[in-house]
């Protein structure tokens, strides 16, 4: 699959849009940029078609609008977006929620100093 | 054209030295670490399942922040090139066009208005207010199209940015630069170079450079390179 193909099925308009700032991709932590990292090599290999995710972005979204008062500004669109990729590996029984939460907790149990990750 | 190995090209120097690493702001934000976890969480149990592998990932992200390239719009450009009958459609709805080629995907795109260039005259795009940019087409875009000098200079004094970007137009070529928005945005259709007779499109999408489609170049047959062009 071409790195054309998998930036057409992004939306680049609209509430689905990934923030941008002068219309590049805007990732405020690095835990953001990974997350959309391995969401799109899971769909480049085909492991979900992209509606199956979008589904998913559109109930993240819609549910915290519900949830929220229009002008907080606690929305940050990739806290949906993980929202929706772990409910999308759950549904495609990739990684069930009871494996996310037992790893969770044993990452979350390294002592201090081991969160931050950085890779090597 | 693009594939997937073209696009691993780039250094990966800057791989493990995230632009955005060093903020720290969301260090004290209890949503933020929980996610942070989270995503780490699931990048280890997909990578013990050999789903993805973390390099994949710096790829991909770089890609994306960087590498996309024009390739839709070089296609819609070749296959206007060929066809008369899809260009007429290029230009009347350039979504509807790119559905026809399976580029497009869904509604709520940015309307995008397809610039004819003719013999007589050229068309080049800039956003002054910002980098307005039709992204899903033309991928992101290059440095110096965000830069404050060209947004407000190629309205000025359009000939001169383009001969010191290298497109040295006749005399006789009416320049027309048009000005992106959040409402709008353009591409340009460049004028099919001679010398591309019996051209695949595939061919002919690989003369399609994303500065020709921004207008401030134009397609080229490099001389020697075709065996199939007559000397």
């Amino acid at each position: 699959m071409s790195a054309a193909h998998s930036a057409a099925v992004l939306d680049w308009d609209g509430p689905l849009s990934p923030p941008r700032r002068n219309c590049e991709l805007v990732f405020d932590a690095l835990w953001e940029s990974r997350l959309f990292g391995m969401t799109m090599t899971l769909y480049e290999r085909r492991a979900f078609a992209w509606n199956e995710f979008r589904d998913r972005l559109i109930a993240a979204i819609a549910d915290w609008e519900r949830a929220h008062h229009p002008d907080d500004a606690a929305y940050r669109y990739w806290d949906c977006w993980l929202t929706a990729f772990e409910s999308l590996l759950a549904d495609k029984a990739i990684c069930g929620s009871d494996t996310v939460e037992r790893r969770v907790a044993e990452l979350a149990a390294r002592p201090a100093g081991h969160d931050h990750r950085r890779h090597e | 054209m693009s594939t997937d190995h073209d696009d691993h090209d780039h250094d990966h120097d800057h791989d493990h030295d995230h632009p955005h690493d060093d903020h720290d702001h969301h260090h004290d934000d209890p949503i933020a670490r929980r996610n942070a976890l989270r995503a780490e969480a699931l990048e280890s149990l997909l990578v013990e399942r050999g789903l993805v592998d973390p390099e994949t990932i710096d790829v991909i992200v770089a890609r994306f922040e960087q590498d996309i390239g024009p390739l839709n719009g070089t296609k819609l450009v070749a296959r206007a090139w060929v066809d008369p009958g899809f260009r007429q459609r290029l230009v009347a709805d350039a979504w509807a066009a790119a559905e026809d080629l399976g580029l497009a995907t869904g509604p709520g795109h940015t309307p995008i208005v397809v610039l004819e260039n003719t013999p007589t005259v050229h068309n080049v795009v800039v956003c002054t207010l910002c980098s307005c940019y039709p992204s899903s087409l033309l991928g992101l875009p290059p440095t110096w199209y965000k830069s404050p000098p060209y947004r407000s200079r190629v309205v000025r004094e359009p000939r001169t940015v383009l001969r010191e970007m290298g497109l040295d137009l006749p005399a006789d070529v009416e320049v027309r630069v048009w000005d992106s928005s959040a409402e709008v945005r353009y591409m340009v259709l460049p004028t099919r170079p001679a010398g591309t007779d019996g051209w695949s499109e595939d061919q002919l999408a690989g003369l399609v450079t994303r500065d020709a489609l921004i207008g401030v170049a134009r397609p080229e047959v490099a001389r020697g390179t075709d065996p199939e062009v007559a000397r």
